[in-house]
């Protein structure tokens, strides 16, 4: 093997510790070399290894009666149920944040960040056919945000768009905690039949390993270990670090890859994503527990002069690695020939247990699959002190001047203004399958094999973490179920991205294990096990933390027709407050949209949520839509019950609503507290309605009627609020453009 | 009748087209590899929307010299029907079967929505299902989907009856609102709006459909 001097210097610039660095001689049995120093420093990176967080990932719950595959995998996989040609189908779906690059150099960090989760989904293979994303900017008073944000935005829809996956939805807030370290997370759902799934294992002692699609280069190299540090000035040089994307070349893969499937030849099928070669090989050998030996110099490759570093560590994009039935790959290079792409055997399945890799005839890394994915260091983080937090529990006496102009400055805030700008410049009708797409509450997809239609939604809400993470992170997957249940989807199970800060420090790490353990309950409890995620730590610049901004994407299930719409649709409807008004005090107040964007400032405690109450709103809402009683049906969250019927009046028929509004609240908090458990229902059915709420033990209140062109609330003193719609929906519709333009 | 639809590496609207005219319309449909010098027994060739050879160099630039496309030329002058669906638009005028370019969005990005289009004229194998006036509901999805021609060459469009579609409320700052167009023959047109994402209630439009439709009654009047 080369010489190379481990100096600790060295060591410490591979973010590896001391105490690390001695596991590895160790396992060894003798010091690492160069190639496998940096081989170790990518799969004991916190992006790949989670060692700060797993301990605590295992308090997830992950089996459900649906659930075909949990964490571990690709991607996660959940039973549909069976299609028009007696065959049983299923669906994988993933979520995977792309945070560091994409503050580096927004386009390609977000446009890669597609690409791989694209890659987690096909390797499977399912075909994806959604995909959502959740981002979180940093306020757009500032120029390098609204730079972030037109490139992140950009870089989603080049490679969706080209890929040829509608985006189907999403969420995007603005904050200013993320303006060093910005979040992009990317969720993509796929479909298969059960009897095609793939899984990443390298299994059959003399198997080829095939190495196929875009060469290998430089780029990328150590962008696993970069997503596990810190932001300081140094790193916005980092930019060689970020991989450059090509959705065309992905497009092609995903082509080939499934009809090289067909062909049988295919054992098993990793992408390489973070860690590029070196994680798809040796995960592939230690799930299967077996050896694979590779030689680089069979590698395409697109420059000159790698070295065996290089190429082990190398992030090139859409490349994916598989191993074949000896004897038939010529079966499999066919296939990747017709589709142009590069398919050539690299090495092979051994017996003997090992990452061993070849370079110029000479072994330059020989180390136990099971020491690089199976033993990488597990850390239990000091956490028993309270989780971090400056916001005081108790908030500032107010009192509104003008509740319409409050209503009309949220809906005009970056928040909780129409977000079309985005979305218009993803294509999210091709494929012909969008029953819902952006805009709504939940994303609605149809399987056309199966009569079923796929239902997803993601949320997050950092304001709501940083007051209780613990709280916080039940009442996003709340949210999230209920919105499938508006769409009349059950939801069945769940992913996560968790974004955190650095968990060296105890107060952050008291958030994450919160978050975790508040996620977990809500997701046991609302039957929605997590099949898999992602864990995005260190998103701090310069000492200073995002809030805890944990993300839920919940998919659900239900017969394929057209869910309720979004607006009301007809003078005289009823509208029915499913849940119930809600209550609220002064200290469940301070997280709400009303308290940032009207009185820029943060308090007390998220809303206060009932399990309990909510699955039984949940029960009666899915009843009440799937008996088709509801011609229009919305969540209220953000910015609470004024901006929720504000909402559903902006549908292209101009109808609004008259209502009045009967709580022990003040005004204030009856129109903006932002409880959950609740959905407007406009209905001509109002009785039947409220009989289904009934029978479910739910408040449903009578509140309103829809009427011609005006908002108006009322409550017990007289008018509250009485706007034209379109005073209101100026703001709401033009304020995320007028605000990117500076 | 059968449509043949073409899959450029790249194209992702080939399986939405198939499944339009299938599915929705309820005619026979194959698909066609682009490396392939013949089209078969096809009464309507459909070039897909996407991003065909990853739309480098100018979209639709490297399509027009692959093998598939001498066949269809070869249908095209013979009277046969081409239907070209975005990308399928742009790969038919830098292939010369019909006039103009279609360039970058006058707004710069991206842009999936669905319009409202009306009909020119009838007067076209296309239309001839739909009424002058008619407004469609069909989806737009593209980046470089401005249609642009020397005035000549709008001039003679407008002057032969050849626009087909023009958009209400122009998405992407096409010259004259063109939408859609036809050639001299009226046997090759070319849209950027997708019908066949317009073919389907769940959908939200069938107005595509009527398209559709006209196409398969002209090259089957029999099936009528």
């Amino acid at each position: 093997m080369t010489a190379a001097r481990i100096t600790p210097e060295l060591v410490a610039t591979h973010q590896l510790t001391p105490g690390e660095y001695g596991k590895i001689v160790s396992l060894l049995g003798r010091e690492p070399t160069l190639t496998e120093l940096g081989i170790f420093s990518v799969m004991w990176s916190e992006h790949c290894s989670y060692k700060s967080s797993r301990l605590h990932l295992k308090k997830l719950p992950t089996k459900g009666a649906r659930v075909l595959q949990g964490p571990g995998e690709n991607a996660g996989v959940i039973d549909i149920g069976e299609g028009a040609d007696g065959k049983r189908y299923a669906v994988a779906f993933k979520i995977e944040s792309h945070n560091h690059p994409s503050f580096i150099e927004p386009f390609q960090g977000a446009a890669t960040g597609v690409g791989g989760i694209l890659r987690d989904i096909f390797t499977m293979g399912a075909r994806p056919i959604a995909v959502m994303d959740s981002l979180r900017f940093g306020t757009l008073d500032v120029a390098r945000n609204r730079r972030i944000v037109e490139g992140v935005v950009s870089g989603i829809a080049h490679y969706g768009n080209c890929f040829g996956v509608p985006t189907v939805g999403g969420e995007c807030v603005f904050e200013g905690c993320y303006n060093g370290n910005p979040l992009v997370n990317v969720f993509a759902l796929g479909v298969f039949c059960q009897d095609e799934i793939f899984y990443g294992k390298a299994e059959g002692v003399g198997n080829p390993v095939i190495y196929v699609g875009a060469k290998t280069g430089r780029d990328g190299i150590h962008g696993a270990s970069m997503a596990s540090a810190e932001f300081t000035e140094e790193s916005k040089q980092k930019r060689p670090n970020v991989q450059v994307g090509d959705p065309f070349l992905e497009k092609l893969l995903l082509e080939a890859c499934l009809e090289a499937m067909k062909t049988g030849a295919i054992v098993g099928i990793q992408d390489m994503g973070a860690a590029g070669l070196t994680s798809s090989s040796c995960e592939m050998g230690s799930r299967a527990g077996t050896g694979v030996e590779i030689d680089l110099d069979r590698v395409p490759q697109r420059e000159t002069g790698m070295t065996a570093y290089d190429m082990m560590l190398s992030e090139s994009q859409e490349r994916m690695l598989l191993v074949a039935e000896k004897g038939r790959e010529e079966e499999v290079f066919a296939v990747f020939r017709k589709w142009g792409l590069d398919a050539v055997t690299i090495g092979r399945v051994t017996a003997d247990g090992k990452l061993r890799v070849r370079h110029h005839g000479e072994v330059v890394a020989e180390i136990e699959n099971h020491a690089l994915a199976g033993e990488a260091p597990l850390y239990d983080r000091p956490h028993g002190v309270a989780p971090y937090r400056e916001a005081p529990m108790v908030g500032p006496a107010f009192a509104s001047k003008d509740l319409k102009a409050d209503l009309a400055a949220l809906l005009g805030s970056p928040d909780l203004c129409s977000k079309r700008w985005i979305w218009e410049q993803y294509d999210y009708s091709v494929r012909t399958n969008t029953v819902e797409g952006p805009g709504g509450d939940a994303a609605v997809v149809r399987i056309k094999e199966t009569g079923t239609s796929v239902a997803m939604a993601l949320d997050g809400n950092g304001r709501y973490c940083a007051l209780s993470p613990r709280e916080g992170a039940r009442l996003i997957v709340a949210e999230c179920c209920r919105n499938l249940s508006v769409a009349g989807a059950e939801p069945v199970a769940a992913t996560n991205n968790l974004n955190f800060g650095n968990p060296e420090r105890p107060e952050i790490m008291a958030q994450l294990v919160e978050a975790i353990e508040g996620m977990g309950e809500a997701c046991a409890y609302f039957e929605t096990p997590i099949t898999g995620g992602n864990v995005s730590l260190y998103n701090e610049t310069l000492g200073k933390a995002i809030y805890p901004s944990p993300v839920i994407g919940v998919v659900g299930l239900m017969k394929t027709g057209a869910p309720p719409a979004v607006h009301f649709q007809n003078e005289g409807r009823t509208i029915v407050l499913v849940g119930g008004i809600g209550d609220c005090d002064e200290e469940r107040f301070g997280g709400t949209e009303y308290a940032k964007t009207v009185l820029g400032t943060m308090w007390g405690m998220p809303p206060r949520l009932d399990m309990e109450y909510e699955k039984r709103v949940q029960r009666a809402v899915r009843e009440i839509v799937g008996a088709g009683l509801a011609e229009t049906a919305h969540d209220l969250s953000d910015g609470g019950l004024a901006v929720g019927l504000a909402e559903c009046s902006f549908g292209e028929r101009g109808i609004g609503a008259e209502c009045a509004v009967e709580s022990g609240m003040r005004a204030e908090l009856a129109l903006f507290h932002e409880g959950p458990s609740r959905v407007l229902v406009a209905t001509g059915e109002a009785e039947r309605v409220r009989e289904i709420a009934a029978r479910h033990g739910v408040e449903a209140p009578a509140i309103g009627v829809t009427m011609r062109g005006r908002l108006r609330v009322s409550d017990a003193t007289g008018v509250l609020m009485d706007a034209e719609i379109s005073e209101l929906s100026q703001g709401w519709h033009s304020a995320l453009e007028r605000m990117l333009d500076g | 009748m059968k449509f043949g639809v073409v899959v450029f590496p790249g194209s992702n609207c080939d399986h939405d087209a198939f499944y339009a005219v299938t599915h929705n319309l309820g005619h026979q449909a194959e698909l066609i590899w682009h490396d392939s010098h013949k089209l078969g027994d096809v009464d309507c060739v459909i070039l897909p929307g996407g991003f065909s050879y990853g739309d480098y160099l100018r979209c639709g630039a490297i399509a027009k010299f692959s093998p598939v496309m001498g066949a269809v030329k070869e249908f095209a002058a013979a009277g046969g029907l081409v239907m070209g669906i975005c990308n399928g638009f742009q790969i038919l005028t830098e292939a010369g079967l019909l006039p103009g370019a279609l360039v970058r969005n006058r707004g710069l990005r991206f842009v999936c929505k669905t319009v409202g289009i009306r009909v020119e004229t009838t007067r076209s194998p296309f239309t001839q299902e739909t009424r002058v006036g008619d407004v469609l509901r069909i989806p737009v999805a593209h980046g470089e989907g401005c249609y642009v021609a020397e005035d000549a060459v709008l001039d003679e469009l407008e002057r032969e009856d050849r626009v087909l579609f023009r958009y209400v409320d122009n998405p992407n700052g096409s010259e004259r609102d063109i939408a859609g167009i036809c050639n001299a023959g009226r046997n090759v047109m070319g849209m950027m709006p997708h019908p066949e994402r317009a073919a389907d209630e769940l959908m939200g439009s069938t107005d595509g459909l009527a398209i559709l439709r006209s196409v398969a009654h002209a090259a089957a009047p029999a099936a009528r």
